[in-house]
């Protein structure tokens, strides 16, 4: 228990001197997560209200592909990212292997189907009634899937917490794709790995709670905003 | 109505772009501004094009600390960015054979001659040296201490069929172990024997939990002992030289490799000065140091 309260000593110390490689470690993740977040986000949302709504041959299969996709391995995207990025590899050419950039492509393929599978089972609990109701009153394509939209924003905010938590906490992509290189791709949670073989394991339960802290204040400050209008 | 999820989209915008931090110098120490600021010698060799140089290396060299210190010299020295890829010996060399790297520091011998002699490396030097130990707890249930060699420490645990805790991981100590199990005539096998797949001080933690034993090289041991219950057991035995060396990866054989940027590299590590920064490494923490500099010597490994 002495280890707990170093660590969290060792956290208080940490976000009070502001260590500047700490600070810039966590900048980095919010940046890579974040950005990760809004690409599965734009392309996310229309594709699970497409698969909502849609109806064609063989919509069950993508429907359980997305839905199996909810549970990715991020080591499997890992590798499959960097068998794509390697110098050698179809898209050697860009350079990207171990940069931020390659870590936030893996992350954005962690969180696309988060983000669709979610965001589809928001629309599908609304009334089928609504649908007609919308059409009957003579609504055109873009104000029936804007009304659609505003009807499931809550649920599309429970992806972006979804989908933002499965991409900060993961590590398996990030170490893969992006190799943990100090000051360049290092983030919390390739960092906490790498404390934890240096033995150093107060370092590594500060970054945890650095990490925690973190996801838990974006994620209030969605859930402010989701519960504001509650009818429960 | 709509304003909630604009706001929403706001937060989560402003948290990546909050991040981006005008081009986040790649450390502390940066190359070029150390340079410009305090340096009045111009770097040896500015890098002309590509300034990242991938170094596939071992994980002891990065969980020892020794690359801590040897990189921000080496990017403040030469203006290039090193991106260290520190995993087993095993898999640094399998990038240097498909040109996934530039330069590779890692020390299994045997095995990296096999990749000079595909073509994949060139220039294969001698940078320094530590050891192996056996390590395992106080009590030593196969009395392995005393034994004469490395083979009779390891018949005894076999025959005892006390745990050991491998690496398992195709790295180069996990060579090395099976290289000393099969000189004593040893198939390890059984509930004693068990593969961590992890790296030196993952291992290190699993074997001191469960009171195994295990083959570890003497810088990752020193670096993490604080946490551990475990002892060295066998020591100073000549099969147990862990020898390091750095190779460049070939770019006659990968073109997209940074010729310039991993000989640059390769010739920091046995640079004198470098050479002399590696004695003393970890002299102060441990009273003892962690490896010893070799560059020049005759290479008999």
């Amino acid at each position: 228990m002495d280890l707990v309260v170093q660590g969290l000593v060792k956290a208080f110390r940490l976000l009070l001197s502001g260590d500047p490689e700490v600070l810039e470690i966590t900048l980095l993740t919010l940046r890579v997560s974040g950005l990760a977040t809004l690409i599965s986000l734009f392309l996310g949302v229309p594709l699970g209200l497409y698969l909502a709504v849609a109806r064609f041959r063989g919509r069950e299969l993508v429907v359980g592909a997305v839905n199996t996709g909810m549970g990715l391995p991020p080591t499997v995207v890992g590798l499959w990212v960097s068998i794509l990025l390697w110098r050698n590899g179809p898209l050697g050419m860009l350079g990207l292997m171990y940069t931020p950039t390659a870590i936030v492509i893996a992350q954005a393929v962690i969180a696309l189907p988060v983000v669709t599978g979610l965001t589809m089972a928001a629309v599908q609990q609304l009334s089928p009634k609504l649908r007609l109701q919308v059409l009957a009153l003579g609504a055109s394509p873009l104000q029936f899937w804007w009304i659609i939209l505003r009807e499931v924003r809550f649920g599309i905010l429970a992806a972006v917490m979804a989908g933002l938590g499965s991409v900060i906490s993961e590590v398996g992509a990030s170490m893969a794709v992006g190799g943990n290189v100090r000051g360049y791709t290092r983030v919390l949670t390739t960092a906490i790995v790498l404390e934890v073989s240096k033995g150093n394991f107060d370092m590594a339960l500060a970054l945890g709670f650095v990490l925690m802290v973190l996801t838990y204040s974006i994620t209030y400050a969605l859930t402010i905003v989701q519960q504001r209008r509650r009818r429960w | 109505m709509k304003k909630y999820l604009i706001f929403a989209l706001c937060v989560l915008a402003t948290a990546a772009l909050f991040g981006c931090t005008p081009k986040a110098q790649p450390q502390s120490n940066s190359p070029t501004e150390e340079s410009s600021s305090k340096e009045p010698v111009p770097p040896v060799s500015a890098p002309a094009g590509n300034k990242d140089v991938i170094l596939a290396t071992t994980t002891s060299t990065q969980d020892s600390g020794l690359l801590d210190v040897l990189i921000p010299l080496f990017e403040q020295k030469t203006g290039y960015r090193v991106k260290t890829v520190a995993v087993g010996t095993g898999q640094a060399l399998a990038m240097g054979e498909r040109g996934e790297a530039d330069v590779l520091l890692v020390h299994a011998p045997e095995a990296e001659k096999k990749v000079v002699v595909s073509g994949a490396a060139i220039n294969r030097r001698l940078v320094m040296h530590n050891d192996f130990i056996i390590v395992g707890p106080k009590e030593d249930p196969a009395k392995i201490k005393g034994s004469r060699s490395t083979v009779e420490a390891f018949q005894k645990i076999a025959k005892a069929k006390a745990l050991f805790i491998s690496r398992g991981d195709d790295s180069g100590t996990n060579k090395k172990e099976l290289e000393l199990w099969k000189a004593a005539q040893i198939e390890p096998k059984g509930s004693w024997y068990q593969e961590s797949g992890t790296g030196m001080g993952q291992t290190l933690t699993i074997a001191s939990e469960k009171g195994g034993y295990t083959l570890t090289d003497r810088a990752t041991y020193l670096a993490l002992k604080k946490n551990l219950s475990l002892v060295i057991l066998l020591e100073g035995d000549k099969s147990l030289l862990n020898v390091y060396h750095v190779m460049q990866v070939n770019p006659e054989k990968f073109p997209r490799v940074n010729a310039a940027g991993g000989k640059a590299f390769a010739d920091f590590m046995v640079d004198p000065e470098t050479q002399k920064v590696i004695a003393s490494f970890g002299k102060d923490k441990f009273g003892e140091p962690l490896f010893f500099p070799d560059a020049g010597k005759p290479d008999i490994y």
